[in-house]
C-alpha cells in the first residue's frame, strides 16, 4: 500500500487523529459566553388545531430569557422548499406554508409550538411544563391511501387536497407502455412497500445561534451538510437576513446521510431568537426529538409491472407510486420521489418503454426527505424485486435474465430523459460471480439444510445517478437552485496549499482524500495541501455535500482551480528560467523546460509569486490564488452487482445474513481504503433496511418507534464481513476526474439482495406461493409467510 | 448543588451538581471534556462510553454524584504518554474503523475494556460484545478488524482495506 501517496493510495485519514482522542469540535461541543439554552415545547398529537397557548405561568419561571410563541414569528417567512415539480397536466404542485414554529394548528406529532430559552436546559424543559395549550384535536391522516378519498380530512385547509402533485414520466409514453403490457407474452406484477426510515446519524442536531449587535452580524452553528444552502434558504426565504450579514458554519458534523441537507425550524428559531433575547441561543436535540423532527426517508407504495416477450427481453415497465410528504414540504422532499427516482426506472436494462406515475401525498406525520439514495433505493428496490419474480415466473436463471436485457453500448439514452455515459454491467456481474462462488452455493445450502437451516442467494444489480447535477437541467426541473460546487485553490508562499471547498465533509474523509488530488497535479506531498470546509465565511458559495458529489462535482471544482493556479505558476517559471511559456512542464513538484535540465522548484515559484522581484509584474499579477466553480455537463452512473446469502431459521423466521458481496464500478478511485468504507457503511444501512428499520406510526398519527428502544438500528451482530470490489472501472467521461462516487451505492443495491435471498430460502423448502416479503424482514414477516399469513 | 470529586484521566477535579447532573453532562459541561459524546436518551447507542473504576459505563446511566470518589477515564485519557495514538486507536486509524467519528470515542472505551477481560477476542465475540455501542457509518466491519488487530490477531484475510 502506496504512503502518502496520490490518486490511488490508500492514505489513513489524518482527521482521525482529532477524533480518536477527543478532539473533534461538533456543534454541541461549542460553547459561547452568555448562551441561553433553548427547549422546544412539540406537539404530541399529530393533527390539531391550537386554541391558545398561555405562556405566563411559564415565563415567571426561574432561569427563563424568553419564550416564542407562533405569534412570535408571523413577520417571517415560511421554511422553503427547494424544488417545484410539475405535475402531469401541467399544473405545479400544491405547497402549503411551513411556519418556524406552529400557527393555528399542529400537524405532526413534533411541531414545535414554543421555543422556551433559558439559563439552562433544565430550567427550560421544565418551563416548558408549564406552558399551557390548548388543542382541539383533529382526525389524523396517515394512511397515504386514505388520505386521497374523497371527504378526508385535510392536513392543509388551505390546500384543495392532500394531494401534493400526480407526476407521469414520460407522459407522452403512458399510452404507448399500456399497449405494450396489453400485448406482451408475460406481465410480471409486484406490489411492494418501500417502508418509512429514520437516517438516525448518530449525531443528533444542534443549532447554536448567535447575533453581534455592534455589527449586526448573525451567525448559525449548525450540524448541516451544506452551510451555504442554510445561509441561503435561511437568510433569504425566512428570517430577511442578507448573505453579507448571516455566516452559517457547520463544523465536524457527527454523520448525516442525507437527513443534513434540509433547513429545519429550530436553526431559523435559534438564529431569530439570539436576536430577540439578545443572547447566544443553543439548541440540542435529544434522540427522541430526533425522531419526531428529522426529516424522515422512503416511505412509498409502489405497483410495479413488467412487460416481456417470451424469451424474457423487456418490453415495457409501468408504475405506480404513493409517496409519503409527511405534513410539510422538506427542502428536496418533492424531488425524491420524481426526478430521483423516476429517472433511474431503467436500471441497467434496455427497456425501452417506461411510464412512472407517482402521487405525493400530505399526511400528518414528520416530513420525509432524502436519506442516503433517496429515490434510487427505491427505484432499485422495485425494479430488481419484480425482475427476481419474473425469473421465477418464467422458469429463467436470474442472472441470465438480467444479462440478457443489460445495456451494453455506451452513450445509452433511457427512454427516462438520462443518458448513461459508461459503465459495463456485464464486468460487474462477471466480477461478483467470481467472489461469491456461485457454484459453491448448493453445497453451502445443502450444509445449511443438515443443520436444520433454509439457505438463499439473492443476486441484483442497481444504478444511481450521482454527482448532482447539471444546473441548466435541474433547473428545468423545478430546482430552485444551482448545484454546482466552487473552490479557491490558495497557494502560500512558501508553497504549501489550502483548499476552501464548498463541498462538506461528515465522515467522508474529504480532508485526506482531496489533497491526494492536489498531491498527484504538483507533484507534493499531501501533507502540504489542507482542506478548508464547513464555515461560509471562508468558503466560496459551494451546494455541499449529498448525491455522492463531493469528488465527482466538488473534487472537479478543486481541479479546475488547481489548474488555472498551475497555468499561472507555469508562466512564473517560464520567466525564472527565460523560457517560453508552452514548454513549462510541472512533475514532482518542479518546473522544467522541456529538453532541457533547466528546472525550478515549486516553492521557488510561489516564492517569486509573493515575493515579486524578479517577476513578469507587466503581465502577470502576484499571488497564486484561484476560484473556480465546476457545474457538472451530466449526472455520473455508478453501477454494480450485489449478492446476498442467508439463513432462515425455519423455525423462527429468523433471518442471518451469511455472506454479502459487492462489485462496484465507480470510475477512477481516489482513495481505496475509503471507498471500501463508504460502501461497507452504506450496505449495513440497507441490510438494515431489509432486516430491521422500520418507522411506524399508529392510526391516529402517534409515533410508534420514537427512540432506539423501537426503532432496531443495525448492530454489530447483524451483519457480517462484506466482499467488496471495486476494481472494474469505467471512468466517467465527462468530469476532469473520471470518478463516479461512492457514497450511496451500498444503500441502494443492497436491500433486493436481502430479499431476493430470503425468498429463495422460502421457495428452495417448498413456499412456492412466497414472491415477495414487505420490508423489514422481521422473524414475525418471514415466519408468517412461510406459514401462510 | 452537592460537591463532587474524583480522578478524571488522572488529575483531581471536583463541580456542583445537582442531584439529577447526569456524568456525561458533568464530564462534557463542567469538565469540557467533550470527546465524550451524547447520541441517545435511552442508553442504547454507547457513544459515551467512559471507564469509571476500570470498568465500562455508559456515562448516561451514571449520575455525576455516584462518581463522587471513583477514578473516570474518558477518550481524552486514552492516548500514550507521549501524546501518540494507543494501540487501539492506532488499529481504529489504521484500518479505517471510523468515518464521522461520532460513536468513536464509545467504540475505543468499550473496545479497550473487551480486550482487558478478552485479550483475544473472536470475531463474533466482538460484535456481540459491541451490542451496546452503534455505529451509523462503517457498517461495523472496519471495527471489528480493528479491534483484532489492536489484540495481535492477523487481520490481513479479511476481504478489504
Amino acid at each position: 500500500m502506496p504512503k502518502d501517496g496520490g490518486i490511488g493510495a490508500s492514505n489513513k485519514r489524518r482527521e482521525d487523529v482529532r477524533f480518536l482522542t477527543g478532539k473533534g469540535r461538533y456543534t454541541d461541543d461549542i460553547n459561547i459566553h452568555g448562551q441561553a439554552y433553548a427547549y422546544f415545547l412539540r406537539s404530541d398529537v399529530a393533527h390539531g388545531t391550537i386554541n391558545s397557548v398561555d405562556t405566563s405561568a411559564a415565563s415567571a419561571m426561574d432561569g427563563v430569557v424568553g419564550i416564542l410563541t407562533g405569534a412570535d414569528f408571523e413577520g417571517v417567512g415560511s421554511i422553503p422548499c427547494g424544488w417545484q415539480v410539475t405535475d402531469r397536466f401541467g399544473e405545479v404542485m400544491q405547497e402549503p406554508a411551513h411556519p418556524v414554529l406552529a400557527q393555528g394548528k399542529v400537524r405532526h406529532v413534533g411541531d414545535p409550538i414554543a421555543m422556551v430559552i433559558a439559563e439552562s436546559l433544565e430550567q427550560a424543559r421544565t418551563a416548558a411544563e408549564a406552558i399551557e395549550v390548548d388543542i382541539s384535536e383533529l382526525p389524523a391522516v396517515v394512511d397515504m391511501k386514505e388520505a386521497l378519498k374523497d371527504g378526508a380530512t385535510k392536513v392543509h385547509d388551505d390546500l384543495t387536497s392532500n394531494l401534493c402533485y400526480d407526476w407521469g414520466f414520460v407522459e407522452e409514453n403512458r399510452d404507448a407502455v399500456d399497449e405494450a403490457i396489453k400485448g406482451a407474452d408475460h406481465v410480471t406484477t409486484l406490489e411492494l412497500v418501500n417502508q418509512r426510515l429514520v437516517a438516525n446519524p448518530m449525531e443528533p442536531r444542534v443549532a447554536v445561534g448567535d447575533y453581534n449587535a455592534g455589527t449586526d452580524d448573525s451567525t448559525l452553528y449548525t450540524t448541516s451538510q451544506n452551510p451555504h444552502v442554510i445561509r441561503l434558504l435561511m437568510g433569504a426565504f425566512v428570517l430577511g437576513i442578507p448573505e453579507h450579514k448571516l455566516r452559517v458554519v457547520a463544523p465536524d458534523v457527527g454523520g448525516g446521510f442525507g437527513t443534513k441537507i434540509f433547513h429545519y425550524a429550530e436553526e431559523a428559531a435559534c438564529t431569530f431568537a439570539a436576536k430577540r433575547v439578545g443572547r447566544p441561543v443553543k439548541w440540542t436535540a435529544s434522540r427522541s426529538e430526533a425522531f419526531m423532527s428529522d426529516a424522515h426517508g422512503r416511505d412509498h407504495v409502489t405497483k410495479i409491472e413488467l412487460a416481456m416477450d417470451k424469451d424474457g427481453n423487456f418490453l415495457a415497465l409501468r408504475t405506480d407510486t404513493h409517496a409519503n410528504m409527511g405534513a410539510y414540504l422538506s427542502t428536496f422532499a418533492p424531488s425524491v420521489p420524481t426526478w430521483l427516482h423516476g429517472t433511474l426506472m431503467a436500471g441497467n436494462y434496455k427497456t425501452p418503454l417506461i411510464y412512472v406515475n407517482v402521487k405525493a401525498v400530505f399526511t400528518n406525520t414528520v416530513p420525509v426527505d432524502a436519506y442516503r439514495g433517496a429515490g434510487r433505493p427505491e427505484a432499485t428496490f422495485q425494479l430488481e424485486r419484480v425482475i427476481d419474480k419474473a425469473a421465477r415466473e418464467m422458469g429463467m436463471d436470474p442472472i441470465k435474465l438480467r444479462r440478457k436485457n443489460f445495456v451494453t453500448e455506451f452513450p445509452y439514452a433511457t427512454p427516462v430523459a438520462v443518458e448513461y455515459d459508461t459503465g459495463d454491467y456485464h464486468a460487474t456481474m462477471d466480477k461478483l460471480e467470481e467472489i461469491i462462488d456461485r457454484k459453491g452455493f448448493a453445497a453451502r445450502r445443502a450444509e445449511s439444510e443438515k443443520n436444520g437451516k433454509l439457505r438463499g442467494l439473492g443476486i441484483n444489480c442497481y444504478i444511481e445517478a450521482c454527482g448532482i447535477a447539471p444546473s441548466n437541467l435541474v433547473g428545468q426541473l423545478g430546482a430552485r437552485a444551482g448545484l454546482y460546487e466552487s473552490a479557491t485553490v490558495r497557494v502560500n508562499a512558501t508553497g504549501g496549499v489550502v483548499v476552501m471547498t464548498g463541498s462538506h465533509s461528515h465522515g467522508q474523509g474529504h480532508e485526506t482524500s482531496f489533497p491526494q488530488v492536489i498531491a498527484e497535479m504538483i507533484g507534493i506531498d499531501p501533507s502540504m495541501v489542507e482542506i478548508v470546509h464547513g464555515d461560509t465565511a471562508n468558503t466560496p458559495m459551494g451546494m455541499g455535500t449529498y448525491g455522492s458529489r463531493s469528488l465527482a462535482v466538488g473534487g472537479s471544482a478543486m481541479v479546475k482551480a488547481a489548474e488555472k493556479v498551475i497555468n499561472k505558476a507555469k508562466k512564473i517559471a517560464a520567466h525564472l528560467m527565460e523560457a517560453s511559456e508552452g514548454d513549462i512542464e510541472l512533475k514532482d513538484g518542479a518546473f522544467t523546460v522541456a529538453g532541457t535540465d533547466k528546472s525550478v522548484a515549486w516553492g521557488d515559484v510561489t516564492l517569486a509569486a509573493y515575493v515579486p522581484h524578479n517577476y513578469p509584474l507587466e503581465e502577470i499579477e502576484p499571488g497564486l490564488e484561484e476560484t473556480a466553480f465546476y457545474d457538472p455537463a451530466n449526472f455520473t452512473y455508478p453501477a454494480g452487482a450485489y449478492s446476498c446469502e442467508v439463513e432462515v431459521d425455519p423455525e423462527t423466521g429468523k433471518v442471518t445474513i451469511e455472506r454479502f458481496a459487492a462489485a462496484d464500478d465507480f470510475g477512477n478511485i481516489v482513495n481505496p481504503m475509503i471507498v471500501d468504507g463508504q460502501v461497507h457503511g452504506g450496505l449495513a444501512q440497507g441490510i438494515g433496511q431489509a432486516l430491521l428499520e422500520n418507522c411506524a406510526y399508529d392510526d391516529d398519527g402517534q409515533l410508534l418507534s420514537g427512540s432506539y428502544m423501537d426503532y432496531a438500528m443495525p448492530r454489530a451482530d447483524d451483519v457480517p464481513f462484506y466482499d467488496v470490489d471495486h476494481s472494474c472501472q469505467t471512468p466517467c467521461t465527462h468530469n476532469p476526474l473520471g470518478v463516479k462516487g461512492c457514497g450511496e451505492a451500498g444503500a441502494i443495491g443492497s436491500p433486493p439482495s436481502v430479499v431476493n435471498a430470503v425468498v429463495d430460502a422460502l421457495q428452495s423448502a417448498g413456499h412456492k406461493d412466497v414472491y415477495h416479503i414487505d420490508m423489514p424482514l422481521t422473524p414475525s414477516r418471514v415466519w408468517s409467510a412461510m406459514n401462510g399469513g | 448543588m452537592t460537591k463532587v470529586s474524583m480522578t478524571v484521566n488522572g488529575k483531581s477535579v471536583s463541580g456542583n451538581v445537582e442531584g439529577r447532573t447526569l456524568l456525561s453532562a458533568f464530564l462534557r459541561e463542567d469538565l469540557k471534556l467533550t470527546g465524550t459524546h451524547v447520541g441517545c436518551d435511552t442508553s442504547q447507542c454507547g457513544a459515551c462510553v467512559v471507564h469509571v473504576n476500570g470498568e465500562a459505563v455508559k456515562a448516561c446511566t451514571m449520575l455525576a454524584g455516584e462518581a463522587d470518589g471513583a477514578d473516570v477515564t474518558t477518550i481524552e485519557g486514552m492516548a500514550n504518554d507521549d501524546g501518540s495514538l494507543n494501540a487501539i486507536q492506532q488499529a481504529f486509524q489504521d484500518h479505517h474503523g471510523l468515518q464521522c467519528g461520532f460513536c468513536t470515542p464509545g467504540m475505543v472505551m468499550s473496545a479497550a475494556s473487551l480486550l482487558k477481560d478478552n485479550p483475544k477476542p473472536s470475531e463474533g465475540e466482538i460484535r456481540e460484545y459491541l451490542e451496546g455501542n452503534i455505529c451509523r457509518c462503517t457498517g461495523y466491519h472496519n471495527i471489528v478488524k480493528a479491534i483484532m488487530a489492536a489484540s495481535g490477531q492477523d487481520v490481513s484475510a479479511i476481504a478489504a482495506e
